[in-house]
């Protein structure tokens, strides 16, 4: 058995989500900001026509900011929710991966990520995550009272 | 109108089956064993004589009903069909259509009984053998028999003019209008880009097309919208029905009068008003009108009568559900609330007769006496008044005692397409590198806008007036609440200015100013939902695309009115967030943290503190007993505070040298506590607080994460030096009864400890409810109150105490955080008819307890002179 995931990168962190659930991929698209959301929340874009919240995986994550110009990109995902943007730090390669190096994942991750990580493919080089994209839109899992 | 309704509906179906019918039944003949088609064929016959009978379309029930028996014996195999049998059927189909033609012309089914076919059709159900021979009798007569009706002669071209109805009508699903009503949707935003695109060039053609577009693309709009508008007299048929039913069942005479039946609403709305409208039917049926008899005592008809109306006004659909029953009682709605807990007494006293009878909207209230199995379950009005506002409308209720009872509903006609003003407002703050810089871009629902004000010049800021901090702005004589958008939305504003724009908003019954800092356009938006994740945030109802395609916010008007305030509307939410507010507010503290021996975490409020100082240990001088020092020319008398806290205990050696001194002040006297170490100042939210009975604290609470005692400054002061208090007089009040009114425990500990040194009884309250209970439990002399106090501040206060006569003459000292907020208070003091006799910063002590002695001195000169009384709020 294998499975294809579209990967990303947030900090040093590489990714990955069911190809079959992105549903586009864009560089960084102007956002209206949304004052008193969520801190998690960038903004909203439109998207042709449709109106996408986009969700910053650092801060999701509970990661450093990203630093001076560097400007994240769109992965626009299906969620039952429907589609949400989320803000990476830079796109990776549709990868197939072997179900025979999955792995859950450690428990003494930190609990910002653990609760959004479904899963780690031990590839060669590296590990690759797999994102819990409905968990991840979902800004009730994980808080951090 | 009901009726024709439906026939409307009924002739639209029976025109389609019929045309189906003639198909089938041809079909029908090349394969007569056919038991699909039969079945089909059958049923359309019984479709027709079921409504038929329904609508008392006696003939064509007659005839339909002969065919229906002939139908079903073939079904049932019972005989086989013959072309004879067919070109009667046909015949019957002919019948039918000439029949409906008739309704569809007059409204009546004509004066042809067709009693020849219903004949023939009867004996050829009775006879089914001997039917062949009967046949060409059967067929000739519809041809050979002309005489009979003229028009018969012409089948096709009856047939033509009938199906006027038919070809006009077109049965189309509700998804695909939501479909093409959200491509409109999506071309009115498109529309809005290009004209915004052309505004910005000087292209004659461009121009002239996008006009065209634009004028289009109205048209479309307001098209699409008809389709899917609907007569709210879909609603309002089953309601005869559960009008009667209910009068039945509680032994009243009800008459339901509708007026306006053909006004129509989008059928998203007619969806919505669906279960208010029959709730709201059946609380009239219910509590308002009465039983015969009680009707007859005051005078009125038995007969009770229920109205509704229906009609369109400025851009909004007005619905009113009116009775003519006993109205609804206002002291009972006032004894209920209180009751059930809704609001308190001294509420109701400020309310108006028609705030009190909204009151019937909040959330489990219920009128009734007894609850009965039709409504009054408590769960009605709250909801109604919900589903209502979610669709944008408006509920309101009037009532004339003894005449009956009217609830006026207001709606929008569509929600998917509105008129909005945009504004613009804040600066983008956080993150400048996402923005235009110039500020974010919001709509407000036209619906909601009143008016705009713009204030202009170097005035304008000062024409926005401040009531204990509340800006109200004189708008025609009357105060209009304001509300800044930036402070709603914690934006920072774009630029100082020294224009101020106010939009003027209407939320439920009340108006309000919401300052912003540009007024754009008006714009047609198309109301799009928000994601899961920002449902939560009330102050938006939605967004929308603007012209140059990007994402505007739509504001929530009910939400900016509600979390800025200004409406008190939902009194209780309102009220228990204030409350937190104000909790928040006086635990709000600057802290000096500090080590002294055993205690690692000591704390006072920096408020007490006057100053911090070094001394070298050398400069410690022993003088009367004590240590001192010299300190400005002065001799500060000293003492150690790890030798108050630990009398006795001589462990944790030397104190450092030079020595950390905190000095307080009180007048012109100071003294010097010497700790270990001074620590930090923590400008702090104290969370938790724990009283302790330890000596010289006042409690525990966590400051920055950490546990730290509250030092009892007072236990410090008097184990320092027994004389500290006594200079300041002879305890001229001693034995007097005072009322502290503080939220704070920490705060009210520490007002406290100062006026039982000073020898009074000291009363504590937390809030209001607490002040009353203190009075009527106790003969008070003096109430010192925080100006902060819930609910309501330190004003509801006073009015309890005014308003009661025997409590008239107590004298009320107000206590402010700031020396700013006591200036505010006596530069109101001019304009206000009841007024506080002093009002002096919070901590600090000294002028608190002169204060108090003064206000208790001077309520002695008050008894003995009662009608001075007055003066004494003149004084200070």
């Amino acid at each position: 058995m294998s499975a294809q995931f579209a990967t990303f990168f947030v900090a040093d962190l590489f990714f990955g989500v069911e190809v079959l659930r992105v549903q586009e991929v864009l560089r960084f698209q102007q956002m209206t900001r949304v004052p008193r959301a969520p801190d998690v929340i960038e903004g909203l874009i439109n998207l042709r026509g449709q109106i996408v919240t986009a969700v910053d995986m650092r801060r999701r994550l509970g990661l450093p900011a990203r630093e001076g110009d560097q400007t994240p990109m769109n992965m626009v995902v299906r969620t039952d929710e429907g589609a949400v943007s989320l803000l990476v730090d830079e796109i990776g390669d549709v990868l197939d991966v072997e179900e025979t190096v999955y792995e859950r994942p450690p428990d003494n991750l930190d609990p910002a990520a653990r609760e959004l990580i479904r899963g780690v493919y031990k590839l060669k080089d590296r590990l690759l995550l797999v994102l819990d994209a409905e968990r991840t839109v979902d800004l009730a899992v994980g808080k951090v009272a | 109108m009901q009726d024709q309704e439906v026939i409307r509906e009924f002739l639209v179906e029976s025109y389609e089956n019929l045309s189906r019918l003639d198909q089938e039944i041809v079909e029908l003949e090349k394969h007569p064993k056919d038991t699909v088609l039969l079945g089909s064929i059958f049923r359309t016959f019984h479709t027709i004589k079921g409504t038929c009978g329904f609508l008392a379309f006696n003939t064509l029930e007659r005839v339909t009903h002969q065919a229906e028996t002939l139908l079903s014996q073939l079904r049932d195999g019972e005989r086989e069909l013959r072309p004879a049998l067919v070109s009667l059927i046909l015949e019957t189909v002919d019948a039918t259509r000439k029949v409906l033609a008739s309704v569809e012309a007059t409204g009546e089914e004509g004066s042809e009984q067709f009693g020849d076919l219903t004949a023939r059709l009867r004996a050829a159900a009775q006879a089914k053998d001997q039917f062949e021979a009967a046949a060409p009798v059967a067929v000739e007569p519809p041809h050979g028999n002309g005489s009979a009706e003229a028009s018969e002669k012409k089948p096709e071209e009856d047939a033509a003019k009938s199906s006027a109805v038919a070809d006009s009508n077109i049965r189309v699903g509700v998804g695909l209008l939501d479909k093409l009503m959200d491509l409109v949707g999506e071309l009115v935003l498109t529309r809005n880009q290009i004209l915004q695109y052309n505004n910005d060039r000087e292209d004659a053609a461009l121009n002239a097309t996008s006009q065209r577009l634009n004028l289009i693309t109205s048209e479309l709009q307001e098209g699409v919208m008809k389709t899917r508008m609907q007569p709210i007299g879909m609603v309002w048929n089953k309601l005869p029905r559960v009008v009667r039913d209910m009068a039945v069942a509680l032994g009243k005479q009800i008459r339901l009068e509708m007026d306006g039946a053909e006004t129509e609403l989008d059928r998203t709305i007619i969806e919505a008003i669906k279960d208010p409208l029959v709730h709201l039917v059946r609380n009239s049926c219910d509590h308002g009108i009465e039983t015969p008899e009680a009707r007859v005592r005051a005078g009125k008809p038995a007969e009770g009568r229920l109205t509704l109306r229906a009609f369109h006004e400025g851009g909004q659909v007005n619905i009113e559900i009116g009775d003519d029953g006993k109205g609804i009682d206002v002291a009972r709605v006032k004894q209920k609330a209180v009751d059930k807990g809704l609001v308190r007494q001294d509420q109701l006293d400020r309310l108006s007769d028609r705030e009190i009878l909204n009151l019937v909207f909040l959330p489990g209230f219920s009128t009734a006496e007894t609850i009965t199995n039709v409504s009054g379950r408590g769960v009605g009005m709250d909801v109604v008044k919900s589903h209502i506002e979610k669709i944008g409308g408006v509920v309101d209720l009037f009532s004339r005692p003894g005449e009956g009872a009217t609830v006026k509903i207001k709606i929008p006609l569509t929600l998917a397409i509105i008129p909005g003003l945009v504004i613009t407002s804040g600066n983008q703050r956080s993150k400048p590198r996402f923005g235009a810089g110039t500020g974010e871009r919001f709509v407000i629902p036209q619906v909601s806008l009143v008016e705009l004000i713009r204030l202009e010049n170097q005035v304008a800021n000062s024409q926005i007036e401040r009531i204990h901090g509340t800006p109200v702005y004189r708008r025609r004589g009357s105060l209009l609440p304001i509300a800044y958008l930036n402070d709603i939305l914690d934006l920072v504003p774009s630029r100082e200015s020294t224009v101020v724009n106010i939009v003027v908003l209407q939320a439920e019954d009340r108006q309000f100013g919401l300052v912003v800092d540009g007024i754009n356009d008006t714009q047609e938006i198309v109301v799009k939902p928000l994601g899961k994740q920002l449902k939560g945030i009330d102050v938006y109802a939605g967004a929308t695309i603007m012209g140059d395609g990007r994402v505007a916010l739509i504001l929530d008007v009910l939400g900016v009115g509600q979390r800025s305030g200004v409406l008190s509307e939902s009194r209780e939410q309102a009220r228990s967030s204030t409350e937190q507010k104000s909790q928040a507010g006086s635990e709000q503290q600057r802290l000096l943290l500090f080590r002294a021996g055993s205690f690692e975490r000591l704390a006072v409020p920096l408020s007490l503190v006057a100053r911090l100082e070094e001394f070298p240990q050398s400069a410690i001088e022993h003088a009367g007993g004590g240590q001192v020092v010299q300190y400005r020319q002065r001799i500060l008398p000293l003492v150690s505070l790890r030798a108050v806290l630990e009398p006795g205990g001589s462990a944790g050696g030397e104190l450092a040298d030079p020595v950390q001194v905190i000095v307080f002040n009180d007048g012109d006297r100071s003294l010097g506590v010497m700790v270990d170490q001074i620590l930090d100042v923590a400008e702090e939210t104290v969370t938790i607080r724990q009283k302790t009975n330890r000596a010289g604290m006042l409690g525990s609470g966590v400051v920055g994460k950490q546990v730290a005692d509250f030092l009892d400054l007072n236990y410090v002061i008097r184990a320092a030096s027994a004389d500290w208090f006594q200079a300041n007089g002879s305890q001229p009040s001693a034995g007097k009864r005072i009322l502290v009114a503080e939220s704070s425990a920490f705060s009210r500990g520490l007002i406290r400890s100062g006026l039982d040194m000073e020898g009074y009884h000291v009363l504590e309250a937390a809030n209001l409810e607490e002040v009353i209970r203190g009075l009527e439990q106790h003969a008070v002399d003096v109430v010192v109150t925080a100006l902060d106090l819930p609910p309501d501040g330190s004003a509801a206060v006073l009015d309890a105490i005014r308003r009661r006569p025997e409590w008239r003459g107590i004298p009320v000292l107000a206590l402010a955080d700031s020396p700013e907020q006591v200036a505010e208070q006596v530069n109101h003091r001019a304009g206000q008819q009841v007024e506080f006799q002093d009002c002096q910063v919070k901590f600090d002590r000294g002028a608190m307890l002169e204060s108090v002695a003064r206000l208790a001195s001077a309520l002695d000169l008050a008894e003995t002179h009662s009608d001075e009384l007055v003066g004494a709020g003149d004084r200070s």
